[in-house]
């Protein structure tokens, strides 16, 4: 069976100052299963992001799409033009973003957004899309859906917002939902309601997320497969169990290590961190781009690129560390 | 011993909405009656969600803003009663590192400029010594001197926090009040930031007021923690004992938080509702209306600060009452890789 999102090869990038591009995503490939919860992890300038933005062809101007394929079930959307992309967003890929207060007109009601979205998908009188609107305000738990209808978006909380947000994203009943930093703005109280919300929806309308995070934390709570991306490129992938007990990159280690654990402090002043930035995309260093801050460097890992390799069956990782055998690890500086 | 700074009854009203209806104005109630006291060398927390008043108690403990009612005493010395001159010069033994290290920093003064200004308000150093004390400054925070001639955006969020840190401790202050320094970094330079923070304030015997909503982080570096809601303080207790916190409202904000590992989702204890409006907060204890186990003594009588059994200081009727489901021990150790 196809998978429901399905990507290959993909390349993004922005126009370079003195001509050329600058690929801010690199040879990405990945796909997600119908009624999948894919978490998408990765620090700034990882272009998770700029992938989830591709998915819905809105790739901000001047960036291009430099290479790859995106197949919605079998049907390829890279190419498409304007009005074909119309009929795939929001009615088949839907997108909810960070800052739902800079998502949403701030001069409209909640209720007349949601209509609007309800109608432009589908072929519903105002109002039969008005009690719609009051449904989806209700699936997503917001109290009182028929007052909340009437109301503006300052009007309501954080928390509330995200969930109209989602509502009105569920609108033409999509079946890939993209959630880009959903709980970052959000409070950790509101955040275990909205990733609670999220799994619910899923398993009601067998909707595929895409959990696109800067938060690993937030990641294991709720998805199943785990895609880590570092400067462009998939560095990881894995069920999340496995990426989370036995994490494969050295990348996804530190990572994992650096983040504090409740409950198990580590010494004072001796957080584990990865030293060094995370590269610009105009100054990503050669080979494997994380190179220059890994303590398992190889000498070759600063001439050439690491390839994907995959192993344990479903898993994947980009570093050459998994290609040598054990024993001739640690033997180069 | 004098604590190093003390806060007796902190109370900030905001007032609201359009001035000529003055009556009517809403007020909001962003801290009320706060107690405090944080002794030397300690590195103290404050959590919370937004809202809760953790910034306006750091603002109010920096005189950035005036307080309504209450007293803030920094080495015994009521420092609401100082305007003027008396204050300026009393600044300088108080510091404060913002969140955003984007948009707390200048764009168009040179490093230089951004660490000598300090110097120069205070005259604590001639000009002629200055660049060399900016050097000096530098080098605590781990950055090169040839970052005195850039400028802000030529560097990177970690490095310009790192900035902000100097800058902060260019007036070699005694208490530093640290709002969120961390959480606009990536995670894999926010540790580097924290142990430059714990480093330095063992080697200057800083005083750190830590205001953070990352409960986790707040565990590996406080010594106490105090835990806000609705502008009030609920819970001090001693970080490697947070989570045995007693307040309903901590032990529900403890186990909201995710855990880096996928066998441990369950125990969550999700807060119906939200923050209530500061501008009417809820009879008696403010929490009452998401407290799982409120009773009716809670809607009407405010619990205050009371001292535990178990330690530590809780504002409930009800300590313990509410218990996190307890967490199995997980397996995953960043070290014990080597294994497979």
């Amino acid at each position: 069976m196809t998978a429901l999102l399905d990507i290959e090869g993909l390349s993004l990038g922005f126009p370079r100052p003195g001509g050329g591009w600058n690929p801010v995503v690199r040879d990405l490939s990945f796909h997600v299963q119908r009624g999948e919860l894919v978490g998408l992890v990765g620090e700034s300038g990882s272009g998770k992001s700029l992938t989830a933005l591709a998915i819905l062809g809105l790739i901000p101007p001047p960036g291009k799409l430099l290479g790859g394929k995106i197949l919605f079930e079998g049907t390829e959307l890279t190419g498409l033009r304007e009005p074909q992309w119309r009929r795939f967003r929001g009615s088949e890929i839907s997108m909810v973003f960070q800052e739902p207060s800079t998502a949403m007109n701030p001069v409209l009601t909640i209720g007349s957004q949601i209509v609007e979205a309800i109608r432009l998908h589908r072929p519903l009188g105002k109002r039969e899309a008005r009690e719609e609107a009051e449904q989806l305000l209700e699936m997503v738990a917001i109290p009182e859906p028929r007052r909340r209808l009437s109301s503006y978006p300052h009007e309501l909380s954080g928390g509330q917002r995200q969930r109209a947000m989602i509502a009105m994203a569920l609108a033409g009943r999509p079946k890939l939902l993209l959630a880009d930093e959903p709980t970052t703005a959000l409070d950790v109280t509101i955040q275990a309601q909205i990733l609670e919300l999220l799994e619910r929806l899923r398993e009601e309308l067998n909707l595929a997320v895409l959990l696109v995070s800067h938060d690993l934390a937030v990641i294991a709570e709720t998805c199943e497969r785990v895609l880590v991306m570092y400067a462009g490129q998939l560095v990881e992938e894995a069920p999340a169990a496995q990426l989370f007990r036995a994490p494969e990159h050295p990348y996804t280690r530190g990572l994992l290590a650096a983040l504090p654990y409740l409950g198990r402090p580590a010494a004072r002043g001796e957080l584990p961190s990865i030293p060094g930035q995370v590269p610009e995309a105009e100054h990503r260093p050669s080979g494997c781009a994380f190179h220059p801050r890994c303590a398992e460097r190889l000498d070759r890992c600063s001439l050439e690129a690491p390839p994907l390799i995959s192993f344990e069956g479903d898993r994947r990782t980009r570093c050459f560390l998994r290609a040598i055998p054990a024993e001739e690890k640690g033997t180069t500086p | 011993m004098t604590p190093l700074i003390e806060a007796r009854g902190l109370t900030k009203h905001f007032s609201t909405g359009n001035a000529l209806l003055a009556k009517h104005r809403p007020v909001v109630r962003a801290l009320e009656s706060v107690d405090l006291s944080i002794e030397r060398r300690e590195c103290f927390a404050l959590v919370g969600e937004s809202g809760s008043g953790k910034t306006t108690l750091g603002r109010c403990l920096m005189r950035l803003i005036e307080p309504t009612r209450g007293q803030v005493l920094l080495d015994g010395e009521d420092l609401t009663a100082l305007r003027g001159r008396e204050l300026r010069r009393r600044r300088r033994r108080f510091q404060m590192i913002f969140q955003d290290p984007y948009g707390s920093l200048n764009p168009r003064m040179r490093v230089s400029s951004l660490l000598e200004e300090p110097l120069a308000v205070h005259r604590l150093v001639p000009k002629e010594g200055r660049p060399r004390r900016c050097r000096e400054l530098l080098d605590m925070v781990g950055l090169p001197a040839s970052a005195l001639d850039r400028f802000p955006h030529e560097f990177s969020g970690g490095q310009r926090q790192r900035i902000g840190i100097a800058r902060a401790l260019a007036t070699e202050p005694e208490f530093l009040v640290a709002d969120e320094p961390v959480s606009a970094l990536d995670v894999s330079v926010r540790a580097q930031v924290i142990n430059l923070l714990y480093s330095l304030q063992q080697e200057l015997g800083l005083t750190l007021l830590f205001i953070a909503h990352d409960l986790a982080l707040v565990e590996q570096i406080a010594d106490r923690v105090a835990v806000m809601y609705l502008g009030r303080i609920v819970e001090v207790l001693e970080a490697r004992h947070l989570l045995d916190a007693q307040h309903p409202y901590s032990v529900s904000l403890l186990s909201s938080v995710p855990l880096p590992d996928p066998k441990q989702r369950r125990g969550r204890i999700v807060l119906g509702g939200e923050l209530p409006s500061a501008t009417a907060p809820p009879s008696g204890c403010a929490f009452h209306p998401r407290c799982p186990v409120a009773q009716q003594r809670c809607r009407e009588v405010l619990p205050t600060l009371q001292p535990l059994t178990k330690g530590g200081l809780a504002a409930c009727h009800y300590p313990g009452e509410l218990q996190r489901e307890v967490v199995p021990n997980g397996t995953f150790s960043p070290q014990s890789r080597s294994e497979n």
